[in-house]
């Protein structure tokens, strides 16, 4: 009887706090640091490449592009859950704002999917036609971190 | 005796209040101050970009050419208050289209309004008081050429004692300098990179730390400081903490990219979208320049 009391206490437990875990957005907020980093780490690919710093491989170019269409690709509402600006909690520079104009901030991940698969097409036919592409994604960037991150870097 | 004591002691006070009275005027340039300086168009645009006009002056969440409709209206909050910047379109009304050449240099140079008021220094004439002349005609010469809009200019949302504009000469006295932080430059692009940093694009303003009356710490030239909205810190880029090398941070002046491709923010993107639009020789020597400077510890 005992044991089972015990049991169910810790059972219970365990049930909240990963109710907890669900309910606090953390999850939400490293999946966004996450994909965020993945675009970075490509965009050094590519970018190092149109800068001649790294030589020019359109094998190489072509895999850092696909990776960017492929977070283009993640449903983006399902990392932005209300709840979850810098205003909520610690460990994030989301801005109020996002869900303040939700519609325009989707428009802004719109113009990244955009110009994320431009640079798909573009990767693999040679080095003159990156620095372009980086310019649309840079553009892209811009305009988003512009308004919706906390700039403190 | 103690009335004559008296009597003295009310004469000095009245010849302290005289002399700060005095002190604490608005000075405009002279009219005649940019006599025989032909402005040239298509330089004023160039020194328009460097010194982010429209960054500020323009209307709020503007992209494109409707930047340069100067209407005003972005607003600048402050430990002092909340700044509004007025429309400096070329409307002769609500705009600046009546204004002589003189005073347009006397606002831009020493923050005399022409009706001999002081600016609030959130208008960085602090930084444009190194301006070349050639330049301020240019610019003067461009200005004129861009849209005019008649949307009024808001009021600065500012309480007291801020509101007590006759304050900002004191202010003027104690913090404006129009030497050089950097007193020597080394090289010719040091020294161009100097005029871009110090005067034109007024990066001290926001990368330098205040005191508690708003002056500029010189000696912390550069250093970082926290982001007068409140929130969030304006990176350090004097040598030391801030380890970008020269490549790097040209390319982040055309780009936007950091050298870990992040990507850059907040107003910073209005300010890398205006340096994108300069040669890379300027974008170089803004570089040489940051790598110039004294070095300041990290904090």
């Amino acid at each position: 009887m005992k044991n089972i009391v015990t049991a169910t206490v810790i059972a219970g437990v365990l049930a909240g706090s990963a109710a907890l875990a669900q309910n606090d957005g953390s999850a939400q907020v490293k999946a966004r640091q996450g994909q965020m980093r993945v675009i970075a780490l490509n965009l050094g690919v590519l970018g190092g490449m149109a800068q001649g710093k790294i030589d020019y491989d359109a094998e190489a170019a072509q895999n850092a592009a696909d990776s960017l269409a492929g977070v283009a690709m993640i449903h983006q509402p399902t990392l932005w859950i209300e709840g979850t600006s810098n205003a909520d909690r610690e460990g994030t520079k989301a801005l109020p704002a996002i869900w303040e104009d939700n519609a325009d901030f989707m428009t802004k991940w719109d113009a990244f999917v955009t110009a994320a698969n431009d640079m798909q097409s573009a990767a693999g036919t040679g080095k003159d036609a990156l620095g372009p592409a980086m310019g649309g994604l840079g553009d892209a960037c811009k305009a988003c971190h512009e308004k919706y991150q906390q700039s403190d870097d | 005796m103690i009335r004559r004591f008296i009597r003295l002691l009310l004469l000095a006070a009245l010849v302290a209040a005289g002399f700060a009275f005095w002190m604490t005027r608005a000075v405009p340039l002279d009219e005649d101050a940019l006599a025989g300086v032909e402005g040239d168009v298509e330089n004023g645009q160039r020194v328009f970009t460097a010194a982010g006009c429209a960054s500020c002056h323009a209307a709020p969440d503007t992209k494109g050419d409707d930047k340069l409709v100067l209407a005003g209206g972005q607003k600048f909050p402050s430990n002092f208050g909340t700044f509004i910047a007025p429309n400096i379109s070329p409307d002769p009304t609500e705009g600046i289209g009546d204004w002589t050449a003189a005073e347009f240099a006397s606002a831009v140079m020493q923050g005399v309004s022409p009706e001999g008021q002081h600016y609030y220094p959130a208008f960085p004439y602090g930084a444009y008081t190194k301006m070349k002349k050639q330049d301020l005609a240019d610019l003067w010469a461009y200005m004129q050429t861009l849209p005019a809009s008649d949307t009024a200019s808001q009021p600065h949302d500012v309480g007291f004692p801020f509101n007590i504009r006759r304050a900002l000469g004191g202010w003027k006295l104690l913090f404006m300098d129009d030497n050089w932080v950097l007193k020597n430059a080394p090289s010719e692009q040091v020294t161009r990179g100097r005029y871009l940093v110090e005067a034109l694009a007024h990066c001290g303003e926001c990368h330098t730390p205040r005191n508690m009356l708003g002056g500029m710490d010189t000696s912390r030239w550069l250093a970082g400081a926290p982001n007068p909205s409140g929130k969030g810190r304006i990176p350090g880029i004097a040598p030391g903490a801030f380890k970008w090398t020269e490549g790097e941070i040209t390319y982040y002046l055309e780009t936007g990219f950091t050298p870990d491709f992040d990507s850059v923010g907040g107003h910073m993107v209005a300010v890398v979208e205006n340096m994108a639009e300069l040669t890379e020789g300027d974008r170089q020597a803004i570089a040489a320049y940051l790598k110039s400077v004294p070095e300041q510890p990290s904090e």
